[in-house]
């Protein structure tokens, strides 16, 4: 994985998005990627697949991911290009799947951070220093780094590439 | 140690485990379904592509399949999902795939603990968010994607963060109207939708110890909601009694220490509890049932791994025995074995009579995917476990949770209704 990452943030400033808006309940039986891809999100911005562009960044507000197990969320979004989901806390199943996967990174960021960044706003997220600059804005902030292990999978481009000590 | 970190010790080949320690821990089940299952089947097709040897897997004997979200096959797309599940497991040779209309099936985590496919000290991990199920049965138990079953069914390990464990002790007399939905309701209105993230959620106390296995497993399948890695009950003779009915395989429990550090203690007293309803669009959106009587419905549902055990279907035949449903009610067992028992003690009769419709064990409609989806502006009172916006159906349809007893109470009158208030 890259560890210099630069797009666009499409913002979505709420609480709590779920697997279910992310991608709903009856494309659970589909796992053609790309068909997933024009599906991601559905549930709060039908028109989300063609405002992305890859690299792109999503930023939400606390619990992101909540709900089901469905690897399919993940997959959608990185499909449609989001590198990186950017909030407060995930849900423990889509923190895992988008690493293990790995999808894009769950970026974990403060509260006041998501107030700072607006939608639309040009940003690069270096990894290796833990930080991300809001292009649009020339401003800083702190993204919580990622534990040993999930930096070694991170690096690795996922769990099957990972050889455990 | 909790009984959360003396299990992952023992997996993980560790004296001692704290919170926040990340280990490789050993499996010892690993469970899959016709969603997750052709997910976790693409996974291995994409590391072939790599390059990856997957001519077998590390123990087909510890791995277990049913179908339960789309069957009966919903459509083509789902009969094929089916298709390409059973050729996997043919392919490498696992034997415990329970295939509906070919004898027993049904929602994973009611065949988990109806057909003892986990066993108490057990490390059982499944692709599928309400695995946490299972804990009540003394077990840790936590719900995995597509890419980590694959891994598992690869190395029979998995990572995880040991997490900490919050103790929910349950007290008092529980009243006959209060089931473990309506606890764990308040519990998850109380703590948040985020409350117990990446932590372990155990249940405790005098009413816990008094519960039915049926309605612990209640209490551990909604720790989902709140985010919880997994939910426990420490193994008794309840739990024993329970398996010894189902199996005679030995296993080795495992309690937690009586010096095990809980990073908070919760003290709830339940004499007073009300029948508690979860409205839209949160399971953490939480009002006494009384609070909202007269709300206007389109639909009772009385189904899904949380909601259609052979307890619930009891409680809500009590309420609706005699009576005739006022809005579309449907009634959809968890598992093949107990719409049978249900047969035999008369509750399918007691449902048909009262008008409402009995079907296939199935995840269908809890998940919006079919059989019974939600349309537009429709309102539905449900014993599953999850309301978010879509979630059974259109995304502008609602679903209020509850009980059995509510959802059957709701039924009748055709309106958010208390139990209490159903004159018999």
């Amino acid at each position: 994985m890259n560890k210099a990452l630069k797009g666009m943030v499409h913002k979505y400033d709420r609480d709590n998005i779920d697997t279910d808006v992310i991608i709903p309940g009856p494309y659970l039986k589909i796992h053609d990627h790309k068909e997933l891809a024009m599906h991601a999100m559905e549930g709060i911005d039908p028109k989300f697949p063609e405002k992305v562009s890859q690299g792109d960044f999503l930023v939400t507000g606390k619990n992101f991911g909540c709900g089901s197990s469905r690897e399919h969320a993940p997959i959608a979004l990185s499909q449609t290009g989001i590198k990186a989901v950017l909030s407060p806390s995930f849900a423990r199943i889509f923190y895992r799947n988008a690493v293990d996967g790995g999808y894009l990174l769950p970026i974990e960021i403060d509260e006041s951070t998501v107030k700072k960044i607006s939608d639309k706003d040009e940003l690069e997220i270096n990894i290796a220093q833990d930080r991300i600059t809001n292009i649009t804005k020339n401003e800083q902030y702190p993204m919580k780094p990622f534990p040993e292990l999930i930096a070694k999978i991170i690096e690795a481009g996922g769990l099957i590439n990972y050889k455990p000590a | 140690m909790t009984i959360t970190e003396k299990i992952l010790s023992r997996a993980a080949g560790k004296q001692r485990l704290s919170p926040g320690d990340v280990v490789f821990a050993k499996v010892d089940k690993v469970m899959m379904h016709d969603v997750s299952g052709p997910g976790v089947i693409k996974v291995f097709s994409e590391w072939e592509k790599k390059g990856i040897k997957l001519d077998h897997i590390w123990n087909p004997d510890r791995v277990w399949v049913t179908e339960d979200h789309f069957v009966p096959a919903a459509d083509r797309v789902s009969a094929e999902n089916i298709i390409t599940l059973s050729n996997f497991t043919k392919k490498y040779g696992i034997n415990k795939h329970f295939k509906y209309g070919l004898g027993q099936y049904g929602i994973c985590h009611t065949l988990s603990h109806e057909e003892a496919m986990v066993l108490p000290g057990e490390v059982y991990v499944g692709g599928d968010s309400h695995t946490n199920t299972t804990g009540a049965i003394g077990a840790f138990a936590a719900g995995l994607g597509h890419t980590d079953v694959a891994y598992v069914l690869m190395n029979g390990q998995i990572w995880f963060r040991v997490p900490e464990t919050m103790l929910f002790k349950i007290e008092g007399n529980k009243p006959a109207h209060i089931m473990a939905k309506d606890i764990i309701l308040q519990i998850i209105g109380d703590i948040g939708t985020d409350g117990a993230n990446y932590r372990a959620m155990q249940f405790a106390g005098s009413v816990v110890k008094r519960l039915t296995m049926e309605e612990r497993l209640t209490l551990t399948n909604m720790t989902t909601e709140a985010g919880a890695k997994n939910g426990i009950v420490e193994p008794d003779e309840t739990t024993h009694a329970y398996l010894r009915e189902r199996t005679d395989a030995k296993y080795s429990p495992v309690n937690g220490d009586p010096d095990a550090h809980y990073s908070e203690v919760f003290t709830y007293e339940i004499e007073r509890l009300e029948p508690t309803v979860a409205m839209p669009f949160s399971p953490g959106n939480i009002s006494a049932a009384r609070d909202l009587q007269g709300t206007e419905l389109d639909k009772a549902y009385i189904g899904s791994c949380t909601g259609a055990k052979l307890e619930d279907l009891r409680e809500a035949a009590k309420i609706l025995k005699g009576k005739k449903v006022r809005i579309r009610t449907e009634v959809l067992p968890a598992a093949q074995s107990i719409y049978m028992k249900a047969m035999r003690e008369g509750l399918i009769s007691i449902f048909m009579e009262a008008g409402a419709v009995v079907g296939p064990p199935t995840c269908g409609a809890c998940c919006g995917a079919h059989m019974g989806v939600l349309g537009k502006g429709e309102v539905c009172i449900s014993t599953t476990n999850r309301n978010f916006p879509g979630r059974m159906g259109h995304i502008e349809s609602k679903t209020f949770l509850a009980s059995p007893m509510v959802v059957a109470a709701s039924a009748v009158t055709g309106k958010i209704t208390d139990p209490r208030d159903v004159k018999n």
